[in-house]
């Protein structure tokens, strides 16, 4: 009798864990074929509109067939190096300020600020830029689209980079003191070498993450459907083409969308994987 | 170079991360000032949108964004629990544990404009065929095809901060708990989530913050229409649609100064949320029983 | 060291940067605004590189947008189909004229199952967009159309979402046309509107109308034709139906022409001309001297503006625009020579 009562107890508690574990994995699976889904179908319809003109030639005009986003390719690396040119030092003495005065309120304000400028919408960022620079400068360009997407990038770096000097040993630096040499000459020499790594990471994360932004270019990259090599001008981005072809009605449009959509989240992807297979080495 | 200028170079840099922080409220604030000035406290309430009479109330995007952003979370939430639970407690293989984590931030880094044209070109069609078996309007674009692009897009995110959670619950309590001879539900309900709960609350509020500002994929799917929308398949906008559909063809100063109040209001809505997030993820690592 | 040779290279950037600026600055010119003529230039402006070698970028962001750009003096030029109030001009920190480039006609199209052709009223297209006719089957529309089978869908409109002259145009006709839409909703680039669904830029408008059944919408010609879009028949002010065509349009602007060529073509009383056609204009300051603009920046685009109103003209026809007429040319030369850098003609 008293043994029913626990097998049935068991029974019960074993169907539970069942059917929690049913309840779980169907949701799971969607979100998994889901993801797949999407990226199987950027891959089939991108790799359709893949060819050497796409790659080479400027942009045809409004509803002529062919030609290609070379202008947008370009247009992406230069706005990309003037964000990184602007990002890379301000993140890298931010992340030291707050490798320096760790624990100080000064730096736990500006822990916060940094959180709380991740969290402001790209779109945001856009607006803003074009009044600072757009507007005083008197023309839309490459080189107004990197400081916006610098500003993308900063707070992202700013915490990574962070948190790669905080692993370094403390060791390393209270061993260089110790022989004398200067706080700053330590932390430039030692400490910093020693999170390049993390450093890296850091850049190429900010990089993949500015390089799919759209919002914060159309105010101030504008777009241009020649090629451009003019800081001072405006220039094409991949993701601005993105939008601007596929709201389009031509047909061959959006099968060039689909064209730098996968463009773009090849390049995203591969910095991803070259990180991720740095980090676990 | 020495310590002392040392110091000041990295009280520089610091300052200018302040400075752009505290340069983008001041220029929102006083960029908005005219509209606000004009509309009064009805920028907030006002229902209308109307470039022509120049009236502008922000109640519609208001809408539309907290619409958009409950249907997005009530979506993503068990897809994204489910997703983190199975990836933190029942994924024993390294290898598919990794596989799935690499798929995962793969989808974290899909650009926002790449999902807006899979909504235009995948969900659309779908939503337009559920809207005509309903009878509501067929456009197919609306706050139901935003909100699902959206969830989709939060996903991500939102399972690997719940991942995470659970993985930094202590692996004491865990393995006290089995040898008391719970089963595995048993564990994960009773013991795991309740130690994890802080943080993957945090978690989904940090998501919502993402759900609210998200620009290119909700102005490509939301129809950008100024009403308040009434329904799953009406049109609409959020705060940050209109900003991206009008603010490049403003009509008007006020109309422009308008939108820099909208994005007033967007980013202190984020900022909010965003802070409250990350004070509770403060208190969820200090409650993982360690 | 590392230091110093880091903030050498990017000294060295910075040189490379503002010597690439000045050496490309004078090859390019950069305009933006309406959507409405945009195939036109963008066609235009190809050839006028494969002829000089000029860049001309031009970005078809909607009219309000071209003439805010053109007021923050972000642009070399603007493009709207809406010309400038006179109670607008002292918005701008110059003066500013305006070059008319071609006539377009601003079409009713729709999708609708099988290859219907429609006819509408002025009053009916209005009485759509403001939600008092909802269904295709409506007496109001059937009665039009006598012999052809009306489907029960409800009618979608689709609008402009953003700020734009074609908008301005299909309203000022709506306006014309119908009281009720004068009062309720009025003429502008952007309009509250009543019901329907919005859709960025010409191109915006013509993606959604072509993808979605039961839908109209308000396109350029142009736009409709490449997409093999559904065109209805509308009945002008002379009691004429009236198929949108260029010699259609070019009807519309056959009467007399003013000097500073800010003329008004919807609901025109022109017998054969088709009541939707617009004008679109480029607006330039008259005073090319300001901001750091060089001569040769303002000799670019004068030489432009010249080709754009004569050899640029070939190239409009085959994009459905009507050509400039004769008199309309002729005050654009005018004010084409008026154009002046530090108080001297750049072009005689």
């Amino acid at each position: 009798m008293e043994n029913n009562v626990f097998t049935g107890e068991y029974k019960r508690r074993k169907r539970k864990d069942i059917v929690f574990r049913l309840a779980i994995l169907v949701p799971t699976g969607i979100v998994v074929s889901l993801l797949i889904l999407i990226l199987a179908q950027v891959v089939m319809n991108g790799s359709k509109s893949l060819n050497l003109d796409f790659f080479f030639q400027q942009q045809k005009p409004f509803g002529e067939v062919g030609g290609g986003v070379v202008q947008a390719i370009v247009g992406t690396i230069m706005v990309l190096v003037v964000a990184i040119v602007i990002a890379l030092p301000v993140s890298l003495l931010a992340a030291l300020y707050l490798y320096e005065h760790k624990g100080s309120k000064r730096a736990n304000v500006l822990l916060d600020v940094v959180s709380t400028l991740q969290g402001i919408p790209s779109i945001v960022i856009g607006v803003v830029i074009y009044i600072w620079v757009v507007v005083p400068l008197k023309t839309f360009s490459a080189f107004a689209g990197g400081i916006a997407l610098s500003i993308v990038m900063l707070p992202l770096m700013i915490s990574m980079i962070k948190e790669s000097l905080d692993m370094v040993p403390s060791s390393y630096l209270e061993a260089a003191l110790a022989l004398g040499v200067p706080r700053w000459r330590a932390v430039v020499e030692i400490i910093v070498p020693a999170a390049a790594s993390g450093i890296l990471e850091a850049t190429g994360l900010g990089i993949a993450r500015a390089a799919g932004e759209t919002a914060p270019l159309i105010f101030t990259s504008f777009g241009n459907p020649f090629l451009s090599l003019n800081f001072m001008a405006p220039v094409s981005a991949l993701p601005l083409v993105i939008y601007e072809y596929v709201k389009s009605p031509y047909d061959d449009w959006h099968q060039k969308a689909w064209g730098a959509a996968l463009l773009l989240v090849l390049f995203v992807l591969s910095l991803n994987l070259l990180i991720g297979t740095r980090k676990k080495r | 170079m020495n310590d002392k200028r040392f110091n000041v170079l990295l009280g520089f840099a610091a300052m200018v991360v302040v400075f752009i922080f505290a340069g983008f409220l001041f220029t929102l604030v006083v960029q908005s000032l005219p509209a606000v000035k004009q509309e009064g406290a009805a920028f907030l309430y006002g229902s209308e949108w109307n470039p022509v009479t120049t009236r502008f109330g922000a109640l519609p995007f208001i809408i539309g964004t907290l619409m958009t952003s409950a249907i997005a979370l009530a979506i993503a939430i068990p897809l994204s629990l489910s997703a983190g639970i199975v990836m933190g407690e029942y994924v024993n293989s390294l290898w598919l544990r990794s596989v799935l984590n690499t798929l995962i931030n793969v989808l974290a880094s899909i650009p926002s404009v790449v999902f807006g044209l899979w909504g235009i070109e995948v969900v659309i069609p779908l939503v337009r065929s559920l809207a005509m078996s309903v009878g509501a309007p067929p456009y197919g674009a609306g706050i139901l095809s935003a909100s699902l692009v959206l969830a989709i897009m939060i996903i991500p995110y939102m399972s690997s901060m719940t991942r995470e959670a659970l993985v930094n619950v202590h692996a004491g309590l865990r393995e006290g708990a089995y040898a008391l001879g719970l089963t595995k539900q048993e564990v994960v309900t009773g013991i795991a989530l309740p130690f994890a709960k802080n943080s993957i609350f945090a978690g989904i509020l940090l998501s919502l913050g993402r759900a609210l500002g998200e620009t290119m994929a909700v102005t490509m799917l939301i129809g950008n229409a100024t009403r308040i929308p009434t329904s799953l398949f009406s049109l609409g906008n959020t705060l940050a649609s209109v900003i991206a559909s009008q603010f490049n063809e403003a009509a008007s100063d006020v109309h422009r100064s308008a939108m820099m109040g909208l994005a007033l209001i967007l980013f202190v809505i984020t900022m909010i949320i965003g802070w409250f997030g990350r004070t509770l993820m403060r208190k969820g690592v200090g409650a993982h029983g360690e | 060291m590392k230091r110093n040779a880091v903030s050498k290279s990017l000294m060295l950037l910075t040189l490379f940067v503002l010597g690439l600026t000045s050496a490309l600055g004078a090859q390019t010119l950069l305009g933006s605004g309406a959507t409405f003529p945009a195939p036109a230039y963008t066609k235009m402006f190809d050839e006028y590189y494969k002829l000089t070698g000029v860049k001309v970028n031009y970005q078809a962001i909607g009219s309000s947008g071209g003439l805010k750009n053109i007021q923050d003096r972000v642009v070399d030029f603007g493009g709207t189909d809406s010309f400038i109030k006179d109670a607008d001009f002292s918005k701008y920190p110059g003066q500013v004229v305006h070059i008319p480039t071609v006539i377009g006609a601003i079409v009713v199209t729709y999708n609708l199952p099988g290859s219907l052709k429609l006819r509408l009223t002025g009053d009916v297209v209005a009485d759509i967009y403001l939600g008092k006719i909802t269904k295709w089957n409506d007496k109001a529309i059937t009665e039009l159309n006598p012999g052809v089978k009306l489907p029960n869908l409800a009618i979608m409109p689709v609008y402009r979402s953003d700020g734009s002259g074609t908008t301005f145009n299909f309203t000022a006709y709506l306006s014309a046309v119908s009281a009720e839409w004068k009062s309720k909703v009025g003429n502008a680039n952007s309009v509250s509107w009543p019901v329907g669904q919005g859709a960025a830029q010409n191109a915006g408008v013509a993606g959604v109308v072509k993808q979605t059944p039961g839908t109209i919408g308000y396109v350029e010609l142009a736009y409709a034709n490449q997409n093999n879009m559904a065109v209805a028949v509308i009945k002008n002010s002379s009691g004429n139906w009236i198929e949108p065509s260029l010699a259609s349009t070019s009807a519309a602007a056959a009467g007399a022409f003013p000097a500073d060529t800010r003329i008004v073509l919807v609901n025109t009383d022109a017998k054969e001309g088709y009541p939707i056609s617009s004008l679109t204009w480029l607006v330039v300051y008259r005073e090319q001297n300001y901001g750091n603009r060089s001569r040769e920046q303002a000799e670019q685009l004068v030489k432009l503006l010249w080709w754009m109103i004569h050899d640029g003209q070939q190239y409009v026809t085959a994009l459905d625009y009507a050509p400039l007429p004769a008199p309309a040319v002729k005050a654009s030369e005018a004010i084409i020579k008026s154009i002046t850098y530090n108080g001297q003609a750049l072009i005689k």
